[in-house]
């Protein structure tokens, strides 16, 4: 058991030595494939009081935000929406429409709508989390154990009741799959965002300020502070709800 | 007809029947399901006091009866009282045979049990008195602060058995509860119930689809038809209690169990 979580460590060593493979044999240019130690160094320099650092933690900022206010809205309303099926029926197009449409065709309309500012960016993040959610929260509700509605309905809970204390707990498992697809696809839009809308800060913006500049180790550096920043968010939903809904998946 | 009505069914275990106070009065009970009727103003008492198991061919809505009893699912019409009381003015305990998505997963074994109180508004003292009572009553010996999925199907099933208990309902109902268990724990889960019934007394009505158990456990068989479901027969169960292992070889409970077969393979082959 104990070797078994080593393995992942091998697929880095691997990547890290196909890299130097790659930049020892000159199978690209130099100036595009800087070595896996220059990266590292310019990591470590940015996000240690450098640019990336500062700019790491404005995506931080913007992806909670978006992703906090589609929570907020979505969570509600897909309980609603769950637990009135009919409802749910009547908007599902609707919600998989647009759940459907790249958010990032959505840009122009939120740039005309509120101008270019932070808020443009945090807004159109949670428009694309919010549907997610609402889709995953209403679908948890609606899936809920129809045993475990009766076993509290003969045990005389009211209708009341029964939602506040079967059908959301019933619906936290797939609230969190919302939550965990929500966070990610919010980080890409604010990412996305951060690039071409105006932006003077946030890890979009390093990427590409790196690009324009040729500073290629700063460009796979903020790549990089981007996929951390990715999986670290999944990896913290994963262990609020591992540690909140202990039930899931038993 | 060869329906067998209560006064012959007793021929199979001779003596007079108990004269058993109704608690449960089924009246005029009709119900379909997708175009199939199931029951079509169907009568029957259930006896007070005492265990009745369910019986019948595959379909013929053993499930349904007692879940519209229960007030799981709405009759069409026809009416149903408990001694007079109406279903909202009486305690009921019932215990489904998927114990694993009947328990609430999110709550410890112990709040499970104490949940259906919590609904009845009983401060917290109550609630763990109670508990304890049930607990030291029925001498449990399962860790009650484990998670429901932390234990054995038996002891989930045990749990779900408590937790209709707790209340002390007038009616325990019972749909195949031990069906999802392995042979080994059935055994144990029978004698479980027997002595459960034996210490509260309580009308328990089970549905089962394993003919020894119904009539190892049960007072009265209520053998049903195929559908539209009507009682075949009623036949009383007079081996005494604590029934054990030596009860199943016991000739009186050979004939009875032989009977209540004969009266199923009738019923399966008029399908």
């Amino acid at each position: 058991m104990k070797r078994d979580t080593f393995l992942p460590l091998l697929g880095v060593a691997g990547l890290i030595a196909v890299w130097y493979l790659a930049v020892w044999a000159r199978v690209v240019d130099p100036v595009l494939l800087p070595s896996p130690d220059q990266t590292f160094a310019a990591l470590v320099k940015g996000m240690a009081g450098g640019k990336l650092g500062h700019d790491f933690w404005r995506t931080v900022e913007r992806t909670a935000y978006a992703t906090a206010i589609a929570a907020v809205i979505a969570i509600p309303f897909g309980v609603l929406l769950g637990a009135n099926e009919k409802a749910y029926r009547a908007v599902e197009f609707v919600i998989d429409f647009f759940r459907s449409t790249p958010a990032s065709a959505m840009f122009p309309l939120f740039l005309v709508i509120f101008g270019v500012g932070d808020m443009t960016k945090i807004l159109v993040a949670s428009f694309g989390a919010l549907l997610v959610i609402l889709f995953n929260v209403a679908y948890g509700v609606m899936n809920a154990r129809k045993t475990r509605l009766l076993a509290a309905k003969v045990m005389g809970a009211s209708r009341l009741r029964v939602l506040t204390d079967v059908m959301l707990l019933e619906s936290l498992p797939q609230t969190f799959v919302g939550l965990r697809n929500g966070v990610s696809l919010a980080l890409v839009i604010v990412v996305v965002a951060e690039m071409f809308i105006g932006s003077t800060d946030g890890l979009g913006h390093r990427v590409f300020e790196a690009q324009q500049l040729f500073a290629m180790p700063d460009m796979y550096a903020a790549i990089f502070a981007a996929g951390a920043l990715g999986y670290g968010l999944n990896l913290l939903f994963m262990l609020v709800e591992k540690r909140y809904v202990h039930w899931s998946g038993k | 007809m060869d329906r067998v009505n209560g006064a012959a069914a007793v021929a199979a275990t001779p003596g007079a029947a108990p004269a058993g106070e109704a608690h449960i009065t089924i009246r005029g009970l009709s119900k379909r399901f997708q175009g199939a009727v199931i029951y079509d103003n169907f009568d029957f008492d259930i006896p007070r006091g005492r265990f009745l198991s369910i019986f019948g061919p595959n379909g013929c809505g053993k499930s349904t009866l007692i879940n519209i009893v229960a007030g799981l699912i709405p009759a069409d019409a026809g009416t149903i009282l408990f001694g007079g009381k109406t279903l909202m003015e009486t305690k009921i305990g019932y215990v489904f045979q998927n114990y694993r998505e009947a328990l609430f997963p999110w709550l410890r074994s112990i709040d499970n049990i104490e949940y259906p109180l919590k609904l009845a508004r009983l401060p917290k003292r109550e609630r763990e008195e109670k508990v304890e009572k049930l607990v030291t009553h029925l001498g449990v010996k399962i860790d009650l602060k484990r998670y429901p999925y932390e234990l054995s199907g038996g002891q989930q099933q045990l749990v779900s058995i408590m937790r209709a208990l707790v209340v002390e309902p007038e009616v325990l109902f019972l749909d195949e509860p031990f069906s999802a268990l392995d042979y080994e724990m059935t055994l144990f889960m029978r004698e479980q119930l027997q002595r459960i019934f034996l210490e509260t007394g309580t009308t328990t009505v089970l549905v089962s689809h394993d003919l020894e158990e119904a009539v190892y456990l049960a007072d009265r068989v209520l053998l049903l038809s195929r559908r539209p479901a009507q009682v075949a027969d009623f036949p009383v169960i007079r081996m005494p209690r604590p029934r054990n292992d030596d009860t199943l070889s016991d000739p009186a409970f050979v004939a009875v169990k032989g009977h209540c077969l004969e009266v199923f393979q009738r019923e399966v082959r008029k399908g």
